[in-house]
């Protein structure tokens, strides 16, 4: 049976038929039949955010935090500009969105209309695909391959831009299951010959690593099942990126930690010293390798990626899988059982002993000491304090990122959403807000600097009138924490523009807002402090005041080798004391 | 020295710009890909060539398929081995696409272009004009007292050949297709 319908009501009807609960978005002349369509009915509920940036970004939230692709409804021109950002930050981070925009009526595309841009050639090189939809005709089948195309393969971030006669026009809705099928159709089981060498690697190699990544999480929750089961029957030690954590638990025995620039010294060391590295769903990325001709020397390098285009990208590998991740492990861990579940025992022992000396180092600890917060122990008691919870984790940008993911313990995937590729400050905010719109019991906490948090600032509304609790955590050091301290070691101490001035007071922001303002400065009463923050059934702003000139360490300085790494001034100084071997 | 043991604002690094040691031959390489025939299409294909920085040496696109709308474009790209399987790989995952062949690696293929050349002269010179492209088979398609326009049609380096041949006889204007490649044989 074909249904009639406008294309404004088709747009709802097919966003009902994909199962989307929750749209985010902000309404204007272009995409106005959309939003009379989304007022008469109740199936999807439709958050007001207060920038279209701010949208995107709750939509990534709510994406990651989930499994499920997000929604953003924003209007032609300046609405999808402001997307562009949040876009980008998607694809970079392989986040499934559909984004829907408006679009000037298709007679008038080109005669640079009021609030007309070329929204698909603007967002042409930062979504997975885009599409103008030219006839209603084509509407309803076209987001359903949205959909499909989001979803499928490394997924990503989808544009349908939609003139504003195709949304009053009518024609025959067309339901997911009689939309066109998609040539689109990636690669998801390994090729077995590559399994079958990776399996031969593991049971002979003497110093085998693990290093996963986001694909693992964008896999689903059966690969972080399927990976858990491969580390513990195999002993290997395993390590993360910034965007895998929480696919195997913080608390597993064989966890080293995250690795990369800022990345734990263990989980760096074994990196450079390995004779087997896996690579599950990571990319090579530059904040990962460190300086390429001296990365990891002496390893044969295996990569599962469902991305072609990311094997031999940047490292040269030598079995590459090309396959969704889930699969791949699957089969992984079926031949290698039928293999008879062999590894080098004794070489592992070895190599097990040789990380438990790098663990010595314990590269992350600091002193808490003086009247003064050290971010460290901020985060440190904020993890003691919330552990327990059905707690989710968002970040900005920054030094304060980097804290977080490294005194934070992931148990699970999708608990842990931050801008890992594009590094876009002003992320956390909304994407607290996207994250608390799918889990209203949780407890949701962005994790900020005050500096980037400033850059979405606007989406307090948006908590305040949808009443999410979500917990604004800001590290306030009233610097550009990340970019001092690269001010300090690489540009001879000259702090050009990394301070911030004119902060607000951000105790009477927050209430300014309707919400709860805490401030923190003394690290007795921290404790304290956070309890309230978590008790408070309402957004809170926790504003902890810290010590401003704290550098994030371990460090790899830009352009050196992983076991290059520079530890902290606590650690270094001990070491000098002792009269022991320097680690730098 | 900070306690650090790199002196501050020393390094001379940068996180960026640190090529591996990958081979650095480079490498002509001919492509045919297959796409559907939408709009925007071949701006996502050159979009991907100009913003990760490969070079196109020559591109040419027509629809082949008028019931199933595909397109066949034709690229001459140039880079290092691993550049090209990247081209290859990146190319592969447009949604549009459906194919992406590298004629230069699989087996013998023939590559042919057309090119018109308008050459202007008078006497010896217009006379030994006309008696070159009769021997490099190529038509006037056009002709004044003072001027021809011949067609050719061959392998590139052929028509380079005849233009570097023209070109003191009078050669004013040129266009050329770009290159149309298949793979020989089934």
């Amino acid at each position: 049976m074909t249904r009639q319908m406008t294309g404004a009501k088709m747009v709802v009807q097919a966003l009902k038929d994909q199962g989307v609960d929750v749209v985010f978005g902000y309404p204007g002349g272009a995409v106005l039949p959309i939003y009379d369509e989304i007022f008469q009915q109740n199936d999807i509920r439709h958050v007001l955010v207060r920038h279209e940036q701010g949208a995107v970004h709750a939509a990534e939230g709510y994406a990651r935090s989930t499994g499920k692709p997000g929604v953003v409804l924003v209007t032609s021109g300046p609405g999808a500009t402001n997307a562009v950002t949040g876009l980008t930050d998607a694809l970079m981070d392989s986040i499934p969105l559909v984004v829907l925009t408006g679009q000037v009526p298709t007679f008038m595309i080109g005669t640079d209309a009021f609030q007309e841009a070329d929204t698909v050639g603007i967002t042409r090189p930062c979504t997975k695909h885009n599409w103008l939809v030219s006839d209603t005709k084509n509407l309803s089948d076209t987001i359903h391959q949205a959909f499909h195309v989001a979803t499928s393969g490394r997924p990503g971030p989808v544009l349908i831009d939609i003139p504003k006669d195709v949304q009053f026009a009518s024609a025959d809705y067309v339901g997911p299951q009689k939309a066109r099928t998609h040539h689109y159709q990636p690669q998801v089981k390994g090729d077995i010959e590559g399994i079958t060498d990776l399996v031969a690697a593991i049971e002979k190699a003497k110093r085998p690593v693990f290093y996963t990544g986001g694909g693992v999480i964008n896999s689903g929750p059966a690969a972080s099942q399927l990976l858990r089961e491969l580390v513990e029957a195999t002993g290997i030690p395993i390590t993360s990126t910034l965007m895998g954590l929480g696919a195997y638990p913080a608390s597993g025995k064989h966890w080293l930690g995250m690795l990369g620039m800022h990345g734990l010294y263990e989980a760096n060391m074994a990196m450079h010293g390995c004779d087997l590295m896996i690579n599950i769903g990571a990319r090579f990325d530059d904040r990962i390798t460190g300086r390429l001709d001296a990365f990891s020397p002496d390893s044969t390098k295996a990569h599962i990626d469902i991305d072609p285009s990311s094997i031999n990208k940047v490292i040269k590998t030598d079995i590459p899988i090309v396959g969704d991740i889930a699969h791949v492990l699957e089969d992984v861990l079926k031949v290698w059982k039928s293999r008879g579940r062999k590894v080098n025992g004794e070489g592992l022992a070895k190599w097990w002993a040789r990380i438990e000396e790098w663990r010595k180092v314990d590269c992350l600890k600091f002193k808490q000491q003086g009247k003064t917060i050290k971010p460290q122990y901020a985060l440190h008691r904020l993890e003691e304090l919330t552990k327990g919870h059905d707690r989710y984790i968002c970040t900005e940008v920054g030094q304060h990122q980097m804290w977080a993911a490294q005194y934070m313990g992931f148990e699970g995937p999708n608990r842990w959403m931050t801008s890992g590729g594009l590094g876009t400050m002003g992320y956390g905010f909304p994407a607290s807000i996207g994250v608390q719109m799918a889990h209203p019991e949780a407890l949701v906490i962005n994790v900020a600097g005050e500096a980037s948090w400033l850059m979405n600032m606007q989406e307090m509304g948006t908590a305040v009138q949808y009443r999410l609790p979500v917990k604004q955590f800001i590290l306030n050091n009233e610097r550009l924490g990340m970019v001092r301290q690269w001010q300090e070691l690489l540009h001879g101490e000259r702090y050009s523009s990394s301070w911030s001035e004119a902060l607000p007071d951000f105790v009477k922001l927050a209430e300014a807002f309707g919400a709860k303002g805490i401030l923190c400065k003394d690290p007795a009463d921290l404790d304290d402090a956070i309890m309230e923050m978590l008790d408070y059934d309402g957004p809170v702003i926790f504003d902890c005041l810290v010590e401003k000139h704290e550098n994030c360490f371990p460090m790899i300085p830009s352009g050196e080798p992983h076991n290059k790494m520079l530890l902290g001034e606590v650690s270094t100084k001990d070491a000098i004391k002792e009269g022991g071997a320097v680690l730098v | 020295m900070s306690p650090l043991k790199i002196k501050k604002g020393s390094s001379k690094h940068s996180a960026y710009n640190l090529r591996p040691q990958f081979s650095d031959v480079q490498e002509t390489h001919t492509l045919a890909v297959i796409v559907d025939n939408e709009p925007g299409v071949l701006a996502r294909v050159i979009g991907l060539f100009s913003g990760r920085g490969y070079n196109i040496d020559s591109l040419t696109v027509a629809e082949v398929d008028h019931t199933g709308h595909t397109s066949r474009i034709t690229i001459v790209t140039t880079g290092t081995p691993q550049v090209i399987e990247q081209i290859k790989a990146q190319l592969g995952r447009i949604v549009p696409v459906h194919e992406v062949h590298d004629l230069t690696v699989e087996g013998a293929s023939v590559e042919r272009e057309l090119a018109l050349l308008k050459v202007e002269g008078e006497g010896d010179k217009r006379v030994e004009a006309l008696r070159l492209a009769d021997i490099f088979r190529a038509n006037a398609v056009d002709s004044t007292h003072s001027s021809f326009v011949f067609e050719i049609t061959g392998a590139p380096e052929k028509i380079d050949a005849f233009a570097e041949l023209m070109r003191p006889l009078g050669l004013v204007e040129m266009a050329r297709t770009g290159v149309a490649a298949m793979s020989r044989g089934l």
